[in-house]
């Protein structure tokens, strides 16, 4: 199918989401569509997809000019999207899930679910997509449940796919199925519109691709632009993707631990006696693919986890199992993982944010009752200084974008005197602009002395950043080693290879 | 906050009164209830229905079925107003005359001695329910505020500087010994804060019975279910002095001492900070080093206390003495609390203003029950029906055409599309 966008423009009050946005896909073709968070990217599809009127433009669907009021007319002119917080029922199986809406029936309006298993095995041997219609969907891993969504389109006859930000909740590994499948269907004469903000992927996949910022599209680029190229034209200006490090000049041992074990939720061993030093002036990186304990891990030296046996040390002071308060008093700085859960109150106002977890030191608070004009005056000062971007410092932290929420906690964090920063995904889901931003805030922090520990899942940051990289396998720190080894012998303990400390 | 407001522009009054906020969408929702207590009355009322009835044998009879709806509707509200507020023409005359000022003020006294303890008990939820708990048992920890502050302020004797503090303390200490069990179990076995509450209201009902008809409290000489009278040194004296019949008592000083000190509590301490951080974000909380089991059982004696406070109050301003039938069925304060805290939407100034409004509409329903005939349940109709409307915003914004407020900034507009 050929689709085009003509002059799409789409306003919310005074604000221009989409701005004459024109662009054509070809059948058979992979279209990126690449933009900051906040871009105007989701609601161009949302657009296209029926969700919202368009107040200018128009929609030709094979060089017809067609009116898309709702997303039922999409599906009946074969569009399928596949959401970035997936449609589907948890507890139903993926054959239910598939056919959900338009089940086909048999007499006595019976479902047919032998008719809709089979449409599933066809599918999945067509394009690729192999998974069992029985699963329940809240068994099966995120990437399957990806490929359920994408199955659920096809069967209802879609011929352009939009998927949105669809590798924002994959490993790696996944990324790589996920990939494959999209060239399956682009091999069969699907089009498929492919919205991120990853330029990686987009190298890898795309084969035209549209750069759109603040609502306009700044232009086209074919996937053989360097990474630096899409960059620049995505955030504006020429954005650093390599972090400048000064040389490295490690001091004593700030944070020790030594032979730690804490339990998961379930009672079982996340982190099998595990032992690392920070040093003063030194980040260390830790590697490892999601879920091998690398959460429990941070989540005891912070103190929100039991610690079952070992020690932790800071600046010589045992931490071990002490409160999250006393963790903070103590001198450890935290960028949570989740930071929406654990690190802000989205109701809050931004300055609220900013004292979340010194509310009762002086000068925010004085015998009790908060002092307004210190938290304010703090507020606008971090503001300023951390390039926060919101619209006032009582704004609530919900209406900032992705990138500034995780700098209001990065400004929290690094405001306080540290002994050290502990860090989890710190750049997970931030754009471009906002990922260098915090590297350089990490690395500042690093060259003022400060220890770090940065937890990523991304080698790419795992590399940029670390002076040392440690990587996690199953509960244990299956090698340390330096930043310059390849990304190969990393990998491989990232797959549990063991290998002897090298003593960096 | 307030420099949210001033950063706004300024709107021209057409705009505010039709742009939807909290303030706004709970006024329409107040003409809303009125609207369906209009209906309710319209329909049960032989005369208004003999009238639409007539309708079917000639149009002519059209006028006279409106002016009898109007009529009717308004004769009831009109003893709802005055009786809960004031009467205009007794109002003049007194104005006029200077004569007769403490008939002419009953019905708004009345209102508020009402009110006072409904403010004070309803704070108390408000705040439990800002840190993201609810208090079912508000109405127990206020019958044992009031059993505590009956017995000391009747059973202990000295002068008046101490015993009226020390029986309020004691309703405090009462509601608070109650509060802290539910808090207790809470915090320290995950005990379902709700089911615990609703539970204790059980107990403490049979307590009250129990107590009452017990020889120490029970009123000496008395086989029914009546507990001692507290001694003058032990009550809230009325406001403007016995001799006036206005039964307002200096409860209401009590009352805005409570409202101060929430305030102060919610909008300025740390300890309110911490409890508005648990209540919004618990993980956030814990992340940020509030310890969520001290804060659990803190806002239970702070919310019982305030709940037992009410239940002396209650007590020390009316009858100075309590029965078997104290803040049982339409006198539960503590349930009415919970509306009237989701009325006020927690704030302790959003609590007096929909206290005060809940208290004026059951006094003034007396009243018209008393002129008019039509049922007092009519009150409690309204009641719900302005709560109901008030829980449901989107509604009223879509029968009055409000216009959402305009958004802080770009980035609203945007993030609900999930880009």
């Amino acid at each position: 199918m050929q689709l085009e966008l003509r002059g799409i423009t789409k306003r919310f009050g005074s604000f221009t989401a989409n701005d004459q946005i024109s662009l054509k896909v070809e059948p058979g073709q992979i279209h990126s569509l690449l933009g900051e968070n906040g871009a105007g990217k989701s609601t161009l599809m949302n657009v296209l997809f029926g969700l919202l009127r368009p107040d200018e433009g128009e929609i030709l669907i094979d060089g017809v000019v067609t009116s898309i009021d709702d997303s039922g007319v999409a599906v009946r002119h074969g569009i399928g999207m596949v959401h970035q917080h997936f449609m589907l029922v948890p507890v139903f199986t993926v054959a239910e899930n598939v056919v959900l809406g338009f089940e086909p029936t048999k007499s006595l309006n019976r479902i047919n679910y032998r008719q809709a298993t089979d449409d599933i095995r066809h599918l999945s041997r067509e394009f690729n997509l192999e998974v069992d219609p029985d699963a329940i969907i809240e068994n099966l891993p995120v990437g399957l449940q990806q490929r359920v969504e994408i199955i659920k389109a096809l069967s209802h006859d879609a011929e352009l796919l939009i998927l949105d930000e669809p590798t924002a909740v994959l490993t790696p590994q996944e990324i790589d199925a996920l990939m494959e499948i999209m060239r399956s269907l682009a091999a069969a004469g699907k089009s498929i519109l492919f919205i991120t903000h990853k330029l990686k992927e987009v190298r890898a996949i795309a084969d035209v691709i549209t750069i759109i910022r603040q609502g306009h599209v700044v232009g086209t680029a074919e996937p053989t632009a360097s990474e630096a190229e899409l960059a620049s034209m995505m955030v504006g200006r020429a954005v650093n993707l390599t972090v400048e490090k000064s040389p490295f000049h490690a001091g004593e041992d700030v944070l020790e631990i030594r032979d730690l074990v804490v339990l998961d939720d379930r009672g079982l061993i996340a982190v099998n006696g595990v032992s690392l030093d920070v040093r003063a002036g030194e980040v260390v990186a830790l590697a490892g693919v999601q879920g091998n304990g690398q959460t429990e891990f941070v989540e005891a030296i912070v103190g929100m986890r039991k610690v079952q046996s070992g020690t932790i040390t800071l600046r010589g002071r045992d931490i071990t199992n002490l409160t999250p308060r006393q963790a903070l008093d103590a001198g450890l700085g935290h960028i949570p993982e989740d930071r929406q859960r654990d690190g802000l109150v989205l109701s809050m106002s931004v300055a609220d944010n900013l004292v979340l977890n010194t509310p009762r030191r002086v000068p925010f608070a004085r015998h009790g009752t908060r002092n307004f004009s210190a938290i304010s005056e703090n507020a606008s000062r971090l503001v300023q200084e951390f390039d926060i971007r919101t619209t006032s410092i009582q704004a609530p932290a919900s209406s900032l974008s992705g990138g500034n929420q995780q700098k209001v906690i990065v400004a929290r964090e690094l405001s306080r005197s540290l002994e050290i920063l502990i860090a989890s995904q710190p750049t997970r889901g931030l754009d471009v602009g906002s990922i260098e931003y915090v590297h350089r805030q990490i690395v500042e922090h690093r060259n003022q002395g400060g220890g770090s520990l940065i937890v990523s899942s991304e080698l790419d940051e795992v590399m940029a950043l670390g002076d040392r990289i440690a990587v996690m396998y199953e509960g244990k720190i299956s090698g340390i080693v330096n930043p310059s080894t390849s990304r190969e012998s990393i990998g491989l303990l990232m797959a549990g290879t063991e290998m002897e400390p090298s003593g960096v | 906050m307030s420099d949210v407001a001033a950063a706004q522009p300024r709107r021209s009054l057409w705009a505010r009164y039709t742009t939807s906020s909290p303030i706004v969408v709970t006024f329409y929702a107040l003409v809303l209830g009125l609207i369906v207590g209009a209906v309710i009355i319209s329909t049960t009322t032989p005369a208004v229905l003999d009238a639409w009835r007539a309708l079917f044998h000639s149009w002519n009879g059209l006028p006279h079925a409106i002016n009898i709806t109007f009529d009717n509707v308004g004769a009831a509200y009109r003893a709802m107003f005055t009786g809960s507020i004031v009467d205009p023409q007794t109002f003049w005359h007194s104005l006029l005359s200077g004569k007769g000022w403490p008939n002419t003020l009953t019905p708004i006294s009345e209102t508020f001695t009402y009110a006072t303890p409904l403010i004070i008990v309803s704070i108390g939820v408000g705040i439990a329910f800002q840190t993201g708990l609810f208090n079912i048992g508000a109405n127990g920890q206020a019958v044992i505020g009031g059993i505590a502050g009956a017995a000391f302020g009747s059973m202990v004797h000295m002068p008046t500087v101490l015993h009226l503090p020390l029986t309020l303390a004691a309703g405090i200490a009462g509601g608070m010994i109650c509060g802290a069990v539910p808090g207790l179990l809470k915090a320290y076995t995950g005990a379902h804060e709700v089911i615990v509450t609703l539970m204790f209201n059980y107990v403490t009902y049979a307590f009250l019975l129990f107590a009452v008809l017990s020889t120490p409290f029970q009123q000496p000489g008395q086989q029914n279910d009546i507990g001692r009278t507290m001694d003058p040194s032990a009550i809230l004296a009325p406001l403007f002095g016995t001799t006036s019949g206005l039964r307002v008592s200096y409860g209401v000083v009590v009352a805005a001492l409570v409202v101060v000190f929430a305030w102060w509590l919610i909008d300025r301490s740390s300890l309110g900070f911490d409890f508005r951080v648990t209540g919004a974000n618990p993980s956030a909380a814990r992340a940020s080093g509030i310890n969520a089991k001290t804060i659990i059982v803190t806002v239970f004696l702070i919310s019982g206390g305030l709940a037992g406070l009410a239940g002396v109050v209650q007590v020390a301003s009316t009858t100075h003495y309590i029965d078997g039938g104290f803040l049982i069925g339409e006198a539960g304060i503590g349930f009415t609390a919970i509306t009237v805290a989701l009325l006020g939407r927690n704030r302790p100034f959003g609590i007096v203003w929909a206290s005060l409004l809940f208290a004026a509409l059951g006094v003034g329903g007396r009243n018209m029950q008393a002129i008019t005939g039509i049922p007092l349940d009519l009150a409690t109709v309204i009641q719900s029906a302005i709560v109901l409307f008030v829980a449901t915003p989107v509604l009223v914004k879509e029968i009055f055409r409000l216009r959402n407020a305009p958004t802080i900034g770009v980035q609203l507009a945007t993030t609900g599309w999930g880009t």
